[in-house]
């Protein structure tokens, strides 16, 4: 199945009685502060357009009360938008008649959540065949295909536990099983590893691109924490009080921020863990020196090959091996350490 | 009252409607509900027909059997709906107990009613329960009939009923129904609003139709309150069948309200404890019985 985009346009939610009513004034200019204290309705969203890569994860990232999970609702149509729309392979989700939504839920997405969201009396496998048996699989095949998944999230042997007899981490394992059953071209994952430890989280993270490698889904993933956003992300979207303030690579983010806000999100990050040697290679010039470092290596993995090497310079090879650019150590070390512009900004 | 005579005097005495004219209001109300009932006397009849049947099977199956069979069959009951051998054997021996003290017969129609009662409670309680959780003008509508259900003096009620229906056992079945449904309504609306939103997200997600929503998710979730309801039901069914022998309705009820009238004393604590002991059996064995059924929510795994 080829996976298509999904595009989000001039997307507004006003939560209140009369949102509708309001949409005009807030396009005009009218502010979040404003329209609660004069109207008692909050803006949840406004003027969101994401185009969100087939095949790819697109992160969306804010701290809490920036919409993010508002926005993801809107993708499977669980929260209505006041105005926009929301468009995947050419149609508009929130158009969709009860039926046709109901059909596309059951087809093609699944979703992941923080707070899992299993059903307690159901066992694990019971679980996971949830999407299936809700679309009338027969019972043999949906288990036979909850249970391969069980296996690759690394749950064999808990199909009869139930959720509460699992760690946290281990419950996440059943959640993103349960939305792989359900072989949807979209992945909807909401804060899905937020309440999971840190070591747990990164385990889940690495589940998450292995699996994507090959199944190259849809993927939104929402999250708080930039250094998963960065690990994770094909694209970032960054939201502020429901506006969209930035978005792109990782790359991007981390060498042009749009404002000073997300500088001082920025500044925390490891950037030699993030910045890819071609983003700040220089032009060949001359034969290649010292030793080669392939397209797409991280800086620190690649001072540490020329540490060991012992060795200055070093030139970036594309996946044919052939020499596109150089680089030393200096340039390396510039790039990772945080702009002194940053610091000013963010301080 | 000194105060009267600075007052006019309608503000002293209150100004009730006249004697005539409430006279007046109560005969026309009175017969004019007796000529309803009248007249449709026929239906009521057919359509009570069937409870009537129900109970009578019920309560011959129960008396006619051999002691020892309805024993048995309780006490299979008792232990795979609790698991539990304590209450198993004070299963035994209170049903043992009341078989000496010469109260098996009446126990048994007791017994027959208050299955017949509880059953139609939860067949009517757990729809309309269900309604009121999915509409909040329902809701609106139901809650303050339920409130005069519960509180409206049960020996007012029986009065309708008696006109309705007449004396007997089903106009009995009817009024301890009315006492012992609202508990049945009001913990199923109650345990269907309480399920977790996170998991009804979820279940919406994955396209849930309205029907597998309620079938997948909020039944089973809300079920330990309804299970609590139903044990409300039973207990409260067990109270009212002693109220509503004063309609026709038999069995240990019956004895209590003859020792009542003669001051037996010792006939009314002997009948008397034998609802107390039916009331025990059923109030743990339903409640082991719905903590089994949540066995899954213990948490092993912090």
């Amino acid at each position: 199945m080829a996976s298509h985009a999904i595009e989000v346009k001039n997307l507004y939610k006003i939560f209140g009685p009369r949102g509708r009513d309001f949409v005009d004034q807030v396009k005009a200019g009218l502010g979040k502060t404003e329209l609660n204290e004069k109207h008692g309705h909050v803006l949840g969203l406004q003027d969101i357009n994401i185009s969100m890569p087939a095949g790819g994860v697109m992160v969306v990232m804010g701290l809490s009360g920036s919409g993010k999970s508002t926005l993801i609702r809107h993708i499977n149509r669980l929260i209505d938008p006041t105005a926009g729309e929301v468009l995947y392979d050419g149609v508009d989700v929130c158009k969709m008649s009860e039926n046709d939504l109901r059909e596309f839920r059951r087809h093609k997405t699944a979703m992941v959540f923080q707070k899992f969201a299993l059903l307690p009396h159901r066992t694990i496998i019971e679980n996971t065949v949830y999407g299936l048996e809700i679309q009338g699989v027969p019972m043999e095949e949906s288990r036979k295909r909850a249970q391969g998944w069980i296996e690759r999230v690394g749950l064999k042997g808990f199909e009869n536990h139930y959720p509460n007899q699992l760690s946290g981490g281990m419950q996440q394992r059943v959640g993103l099983a349960r939305a792989l059953t359900n072989d949807a071209d979209i992945l909807l994952m909401d804060e899905a590893y937020s309440a999971l430890d840190p070591l747990i989280r990164v385990d889940m993270q690495t589940v998450l691109l292995d699996l994507q490698k090959e199944l190259k889904k849809t993927v939104v993933f929402i999250t708080h924490d930039l250094d998963e956003a960065l690990r994770l992300g094909d694209k970032i979207a960054i939201l502020r009080d429901g506006k969209v303030i930035q978005q792109g690579t990782g790359q991007e983010i981390v060498l042009k921020p749009a404002d000073e806000y997300i500088t001082a999100f920025v500044k925390e990050v490891n950037r030699g863990r993030v910045i890819n040697v071609e983003t700040i290679m220089k032009p060949l010039s001359g034969n290649p020196e010292g030793v080669p470092v392939a397209i797409g290596t991280v800086l620190e993995s690649a001072a540490r090959m020329m540490t060991v090497a012992n060795q200055n310079v070093a030139h970036v090879v594309d996946a044919n091996g052939r020499p596109v650019g150089s680089i030393d150590l200096g340039t390396i070390i510039s790039a990772m350490v945080t702009p002194i512009s940053h610091q000013l900004q963010a301080a | 009252m000194a105060i009267c005579s600075y007052l006019p005097d309608l503000l002293c005495k209150f100004p009730s409607i006249d004697d005539t004219t409430i006279r007046m209001a109560r005969k026309s109300v009175d017969d004019g509900f007796k000529a309803l009932v009248r007249e449709y006397i026929n239906a009521i009849d057919a359509l009570v027909q069937p409870l009537q049947w129900f109970l009578n099977y019920l309560e011959r199956l129960f008396v006619s059997s051999p002691w020892i069979i309805i024993l048995a069959v309780m006490v299979a009951i008792v232990y795979f709906g609790s698991r539990d051998l304590r209450i198993t054997i004070g299963t035994i021996v209170s049903m043992l107990l009341i078989g000496l003290v010469g109260l098996w017969n009446d126990t048994m129609v007791t017994l027959a009613m208050v299955t017949v009662c509880t059953f139609i409670a939860i067949i009517v309680g757990i729809p309309i329960g269900i309604l009121m959780a999915r509409s909040e003008r329902a809701q609106s509508i139901i809650n303050p009939i339920l409130d005069v259900m519960q509180t409206m003096p049960s020996f007012v009620y029986l009065i309708p009923v008696v006109m309705i229906f007449g004396i007997g056992k089903v106009p009995g079945l009817i009024a301890v129904v009315i006492y012992a449904v609202p508990p049945m309504i009001r913990l199923t609306n109650l345990g269907i609003r309480l399920v977790d939103k996170e998991v009804l997200e979820a279940a919406d997600a994955f396209g849930s139709s309205p029907w597998q929503r309620l079938k997948n998710v909020q039944m089973p979730l809300a079920l330990p309150t309804i299970m609590a309801g139903i044990n409300q039901t039973i207990m409260m069914s067990l109270a009212m069948v002693v109220v509503a022998s004063m309609v026709g309705v038999g069995g240990l009820g019956r004895n209590v309200l003859q020792a009542i009238n003669n001051q037996f004393f010792t006939v009314g604590f002997f009948n008397g404890f034998a609802l107390v002991a039916i009331a025990i059996i059923f109030d743990r064995t339903s409640q082991a019985y719905g903590k089994r059924l949540q066995k899954h929510s213990e948490v092993i795994h912090g």
